[in-house]
């Protein structure tokens, strides 16, 4: 196991990348509400684009999801719990907005 | 270094026999089981989505969200989650017992720390009479963050019988397994503190 350390740093970098991204855009997206710089009505779509770039990160990093072939059932198993929780979730969000706008 | 070895799981340093495609079955099914937990977490996000608002007169979220005790939790729950990739990593290269329980050490440290931030501000929401049963607003706050919290607890627990399994037998290729499925539901967690933090303190007083 002579190339042992280099994949190892190599790992160590990745995580080492994973951990400086996140915090990066964590102080953003406080930093986004904090500081008041976006107008208004930016401030939360700004939060929900830092937030979802922080779970692809953290889902890449720390998760190991990527495109590769061993890796496609993980992925695919996720998009499509994703496609089920949006329906669920949208339509919740859309059944009850539209109750509480006919109350 | 090979870009496959890379991307395989941290900790599944098995080579290619048996254990390692019974490793790789066991991690795909423990991904299931996250799937779920993802479809319970979001389902109460969204539940909370329909409440923002509805605070009933109640507390709302300026004076529930404390957000430097926010920032915080947040930093503690991210360090544990480096922490624990590190402990996986000392783990996957074999650098002895003694170093992975070290960095696992420090990640249940770091989300003990996590827990008492949070439990310190969720008996001040019990001060101000922000109880669950105050709002609609604060039924979905609680639930959510409770969720959370308790899902954080029982990996804290995780970690503790799995300290004493690799005390007890060493790092055999059983151990290591239930280590790598432990990780992923850690940083499963972070994932979800990271929509916590976003969505309901961050966008509340936005």
């Amino acid at each position: 196991m002579s190339d042992a350390s280099d994949e190892e740093r190599a790992e160590r970098r990745l995580y080492s990348i994973g951990l400086i991204l996140s915090v990066v855009l964590t102080v953003a997206s406080f930093a986004t509400v904090t500081t008041g710089i976006l107008p208004r009505g930016w401030a939360i779509p700004a939060l929900i684009v830092l937030a979802l770039t922080q779970i692809v990160v953290h889902l890449r990093v720390f998760l190991h999801i990527d495109l590769t072939r061993q890796k496609r059932e993980d992925l695919q198993l996720l998009l499509f719990t994703v496609l089920l929780l949006a329906i669920m979730g949208f339509g919740t969000l859309w059944i009850m907005a539209n109750l509480a706008e006919r109350m | 270094m090979s870009a496959k070895a890379q991307n395989a799981h941290p900790g599944m340093n098995l080579g290619y026999g048996e254990g390692a495609r019974k490793a790789e079955v066991d991690v795909f099914g423990f991904w299931v089981f996250l799937m779920t937990d993802l479809v319970t977490f979001g389902l109460v996000f969204a539940i909370f989505g329909t409440m923002v608002g509805a605070t009933a007169g109640g507390p709302g979220p300026e004076e529930v969200t404390d957000l430097r005790s926010i920032a915080i939790q947040t930093a503690l729950l991210l360090g544990s989650s480096f922490a624990f990739s590190w402990a996986s990593l000392s783990m996957k290269y074999d650098r002895g017992r003694g170093r992975t329980l070290i960095f696992l050490s420090f990640a249940a440290t770091s989300a003990l720390g996590f827990l008492v931030m949070e439990f310190i501000d969720l008996r001040h929401l019990v001060e101000i009479g922000a109880t669950p049963q105050r709002s609609g607003y604060l039924s979905a706050l609680w639930a959510l963050v409770g969720l959370h919290g308790l899902h954080v607890a029982v990996g804290l627990l995780g970690v503790g019988s799995l300290t004493g399994q690799i005390l007890l037998y060493g790092l055999t290729d059983k151990i290591k397994s239930r280590v790598t499925r432990l990780g992923l539901y850690w940083h499963f967690l972070d994932i979800v503190w990271v929509g916590i933090f976003s969505m309901v303190y961050l966008a509340g007083v936005a």
